[in-house]
């Protein structure tokens, strides 16, 4: 069923997303390939989140069609999700159950084997093992993206869609995250992230997208070269959202 | 089968894991039932027959009311910490986040129950602790978790939910209610097993029914 030959490891076709009179996504086409990280760079409210969200079948777009690895989101939502990893923007914890208890949960709905083992690991890879058995409500906001971004890993998805990870991140954290990234892209798997630090992340991005007003206005391979034009087409200021034509 | 099972257990035990520690749901139901218990004691002149007239009426209603309570709680925990999205992100079918939370709320109202009725037999001076009143208990709570799982998962993002919560289930499980209330009156009055068996039965067909028709409804209302 896994489509280890599919030609894009993510692809959206003509993506139309609502919210009420507020049209957020308009009919957005994008094809990521396998074994590359995109960074989605756009004012608020351009639609990343919102795409992101689609991806990790969180919602449904209003028309159009999204697949990953060649599976179409709408037909095998489960199938789709064992081969994503996801850190939006709230990390998604109980906050009253420890870090362990959390990993331990996630991992039962993923159907994890030799979990002690996976927490270990992935602890120690996003920096969290010394926080293991503390309850997630005394950690500060970076820890526990932290702890989503272990939970996110620890199936060992094929893609990665991360929504501003950097955010709540101190420096060092940042480091590791950028460290997770490029190994990553070593072992041919794919990161989807969008980041309002956009300097940084044209540097560690294989290809930018910049959205605006629910649509890609441009693609580039080489983000560190085209810097000047992506900052260009990039404005935080940009209306971006617009309303929908009302008909009669 | 087996992973399935294994995944609405870890569901329904993480509630009850937060429930241990939190300490808001189950005492919240069996303190509200127990004080309307309490209010009716002193409402109406319990002698043994107006016990048995009104006691299995007053028990079912105290318990559907204190459980809209925990219905209201159990998802706007999920809500608050956008934990229902992290378990939407699992690579599991949706309608097993529906069976773990209905599970979840199947064992406060239990562990609830467990509370009220000896209090009611007490207040009520009426034995209740028979096997025939275990199984209408227990069918009586799976229709009650079964439905109010699905509307408490509707309504949890209205702003006016606690208003919304009891409009749209109380009218729904009406049909158990009456059930529940009907054998358990056949029970105090020391009636037959078949003479409560059609209840029991209507009671096993509300539940199926509305499991399997919430799991499916239930996938649909979690994404917009």
């Amino acid at each position: 069923m896994v489509t280890t030959a599919a030609r894009f490891a993510i692809e959206a076709r003509s993506i139309i997303k609502n919210f009420g009179d507020t049209a957020v996504l308009r009919g957005l086409d994008l094809s990521i390939p396998p074994g590359e990280v995109t960074v989605l760079v756009g004012a608020n409210g351009t639609g990343k989140s919102t795409l992101l969200r689609i991806l990790a079948t969180l919602t449904k777009a209003d028309s159009g069609s999204a697949s990953v690895v060649g599976i179409d989101l709408a037909e095998n939502g489960p199938l789709v999700r064992g081969l994503t990893g996801s850190v939006l923007h709230a990390p998604m914890l109980y906050s009253d159950m420890t870090v362990r208890e959390n990993l331990m949960f996630f991992a039962a709905l993923y159907r994890l084997s030799n979990v002690d083992d996976l927490i270990e690991r992935f602890a120690n890879k996003v920096g969290i093992e010394s926080r293991l058995d503390d309850r997630v409500r005394t950690l500060s906001h970076g820890f526990q993206k932290r702890v989503a971004l272990a939970r996110a890993l620890m199936h060992e998805p094929r893609i990665l869609l991360l929504d501003e990870p950097e955010s709540g991140l101190d420096a060092v954290s940042v480091g590791r995250l950028d460290d997770l990234i490029d190994e990553y892209r070593s072992s041919g798997r794919t990161v989807l992230m969008t980041t309002h630090v956009v300097e940084h992340g044209l540097e560690i991005a294989d290809r930018a997208v910049v959205l605006t007003g629910g649509v890609v206005v441009l693609e580039s391979t080489s983000p560190a070269l085209d810097r000047a034009s992506i900052l260009a087409e990039y404005s935080p200021t940009r209306e971006s959202t617009t309303k929908r034509d009302r008909r009669p | 089968m087996r992973d399935s099972l294994a995944v609405v257990w870890s569901i329904g035990r993480k509630d009850l894991l937060l429930e241990v520690r939190n300490k808001e749901i189950i005492v919240a139901i069996a303190g509200f039932a127990l004080l309307v218990l309490v209010i009716f004691t002193f409402a109406v002149d319990l002698n043994q027959a107006n016990a048995r007239l009104v006691g299995p009426g007053v028990l079912w209603a105290a318990v559907a009311f204190a459980g809209i309570v925990g219905l209201n709680r159990a998802f706007a925990l999920e809500v608050e910490g956008n934990t229902l999205e992290g378990l939407m992100l699992a690579p599991i079918s949706r309608d097993l986040i529906y069976l773990g939370k209905a599970l979840g709320i199947f064992l406060f109202l239990a562990v609830a129950l467990m509370v009220v009725l000896p209090v009611f037999a007490v207040l009520f001076n009426l034995i209740v602790f028979r096997w025939e009143m275990l199984a209408i208990s227990f069918l009586t709570i799976i229709g009650f978790s079964a439905v109010g799982t699905l509307f408490a998962a509707m309504s949890v993002r209205v702003r006016a939910r606690e208003v919304m919560l009891p409009l749209l289930f109380l009218p729904v499980v009406t049909p158990l209610i009456m059930t529940a209330v009907e054998s358990t009156a056949h029970l105090v009055n020391g009636r037959s097993w078949s003479d409560m068996s059609q209840w029991l039965q209507l009671a096993v067909a509300f539940d199926v029914v509305f499991l399997v028709v919430s799991a499916f409804i239930f996938q649909h209302i979690l994404e917009d």
